[in-house]
């Protein structure tokens, strides 16, 4: 079972998680910039953190044999403070980046002013920069919120098929599967969806443009989720070829709007000009 | 300061190399960073910066790095601009400045972005910044500990840049050698095969030491005076490739 993770914060895992992770079938991630539990209160501390998503975990990732990519926004919590706003400025030099396959995550927490500047001023870069957004639906007041979120793309310049609308549920995923976008799952172990749950979600649904991810982070959450709802897909009666396409077509498909996703981890940055630099002093 | 011949052959190398697409991206993004600059709109990128950091996914992973040094080097980037770009690289991008400063920048002047890509476990960007101008500009000091990282991260020596050079007679990087050897040693661990190679060198016979070493260094004689044979102990050839996770150095 090849496995992509398309919404996974692995800055707050440790590599025992790669391990399992490269064990369980995972070979590419995607890891969407967001919130890191404290809050921020200057950019330059963004663009450390962006700056670790495009360099250090990367490399990181490599050494287990896994492909990482990111996405880079400001998250919406954090676009409530104006001492953050100003990473705003700064994103489309980094959306220029070969690694960047998305803006994300973007979207509404609280639904506030705030928040509306933001999702609309990123949702432009994103059409701007050619690039696809993720686009995280909240955790309190979901159905209005993903309405709100429809009506907001509705009016930007990017298509509503070139957004991922994540940690949908049994209330929203219809609406979302309706407005023509792509559909993504977070299986936690208390909150957003269960293994069970997300099959019977996708008996009813089907397994088009639909994407599950683990969304693990430094809260209770489980980077092997995803290979968690193959096996229960497979429980249910679902085929290899359907399991393949919800934990690896659909991923790739999405992320590959952007024309940067580049999944040949073996070859990456193996050698330049004759010069090995394979680990292990081979 | 490699001379501009070998940007021509790295040039027609790469051209060789990439297809029709690419190949035309490429000329149209040198010929881009070979005009004058200064018509970028207010606020804006250069085009020429923004197709440095398009350039691994226009001319592919592998051939990034060739690609963007000659962007470097078809704007003629001076210190100024590569510590700007490297500050605000992936780490492809900074990879590609820490290869293009032996061929961009005559004088010391950005030993600091070298010294920066040692003080990461990135082993691309310590392979990176052991190159030509680490080699020429780095003091003793920090050039032994850069060969260190190296065998500490599992960056082969061969991206050494000069290292023949360097560690002949260097008493001193002989003794630093040793004393890992032996920490590896006692902790049950193999001793890296590299670690060897590089003794051997130091062990060499001396010519008139080239080196610049900070005052007060002691200098060198013949390094086996300091490593007696026999106080390193054999390479292990059972030795594992410890291919995951072996940047440990914290």
């Amino acid at each position: 079972m090849r496995i992509f993770d398309p919404h996974i914060h692995m800055t707050s895992r440790t590599t025992d998680d790669y391990e399992a992770m490269y064990a369980a079938g995972v070979r590419a991630v995607v890891e969407p910039a967001f919130w890191l539990g404290q809050p921020r209160t200057s950019p330059s501390s963004f663009y450390d953190y962006f700056d670790s998503l495009l360099g250090w975990e990367p490399f990181r990732a490599a050494q287990y044999g896994i492909a990482h990519h990111c996405t880079i926004a400001l998250n919406p919590k954090e676009a409530n403070d104006p001492r953050c706003t100003p990473v705003l400025d700064q994103l489309p030099r980094y959306l220029m980046k070969d690694n960047v396959v998305a803006v994300g995550e973007i979207g509404y927490d609280s639904m506030t002013p705030a928040e509306d500047a933001a999702l609309s001023a990123q949702l432009q870069m994103a059409a701007d920069a050619e690039l696809p957004a993720l686009v995280h639906t909240p955790h309190r007041d979901k159905l209005a919120g993903l309405h709100r979120t429809i009506d907001v793309v509705r009016e930007s310049a990017l298509p509503l098929d070139r957004v991922l609308l994540d940690h949908l549920n049994e209330t929203t995923v219809k609406d979302a599967k309706e407005a023509g976008c792509w559909l993504g799952f977070s299986v936690y172990p208390d909150t957003k969806m269960d293994e069970d749950r997300m099959v019977a979600i996708l008996k009813e649904y089907g397994a088009e443009k639909v994407l599950v991810n683990s969304a693990a982070d430094w809260g209770r959450s489980d980077p092997l989720k995803t290979r968690k709802v193959g096996d229960a897909m497979l429980a249910a009666g679902f085929t290899d070829d359907e399991v393949d396409q919800v934990l690896w077509r659909n991923p790739v498909a999405f992320y590959g709007l952007s024309g940067r996703l580049d999944l040949d981890v073996a070859d990456t940055d193996a050698t330049h000009e004759g010069n090995s630099i394979l680990r292990g002093g081979e | 300061m490699t001379s501009t011949p070998g940007i021509a052959t790295l040039r027609a190398g790469l051209e060789s190399a990439l297809d029709e697409g690419a190949r035309s991206w490429l000329d149209q993004a040198l010929s881009e960073a070979a005009a004058p600059q200064g018509e970028a709109a207010q606020g804006a990128l250069p085009v020429w910066e923004l197709r440095f950091a398009q350039a691994g996914r226009r001319c592919g992973t592998r051939h990034a790095d060739d690609a963007r040094l000659l962007l470097l080097h078809a704007a003629r980037a001076d210190a100024a601009a590569l510590t700007r770009l490297y500050e605000q690289g992936t780490a492809a991008e900074r990879r590609a400045v820490l290869h293009a400063l032996a061929h961009l920048v005559p004088g010391p002047e950005a030993v600091g972005l070298v010294q920066d890509a040692l003080r990461t476990n990135d082993t691309s960007l310590v392979a990176a910044a052991v190159g030509p101008y680490g080699a020429e500009h780095l003091d003793a000091h920090d050039w032994r500990h850069a060969v260190l990282k190296c065998l500490f991260t599992g960056v082969s020596v061969d991206a050494v840049a000069a290292l023949a050079d360097r560690a002949r007679g260097d008493a001193e990087l002989a003794r630093m050698l040793g004393d890992y050897a032996r920490e590896r040693t006692a902790a049950g661990r193999p001793v890296p095969g590299d670690l060897h190679r590089v003794l051997t060198l130091t062990q060499c016979a001396t010519e008139p030491p080239a080196d610049t070493e900070p005052a007060g260094t002691a200098s060198a004689g013949p390094a086996s005076a300091e490593v007696p044979a026999g106080t390193v102990p054999a390479q292990d050839p059972a030795e594992p490739a410890s291919a995951a996770a072996s940047p440990q150095e914290n």
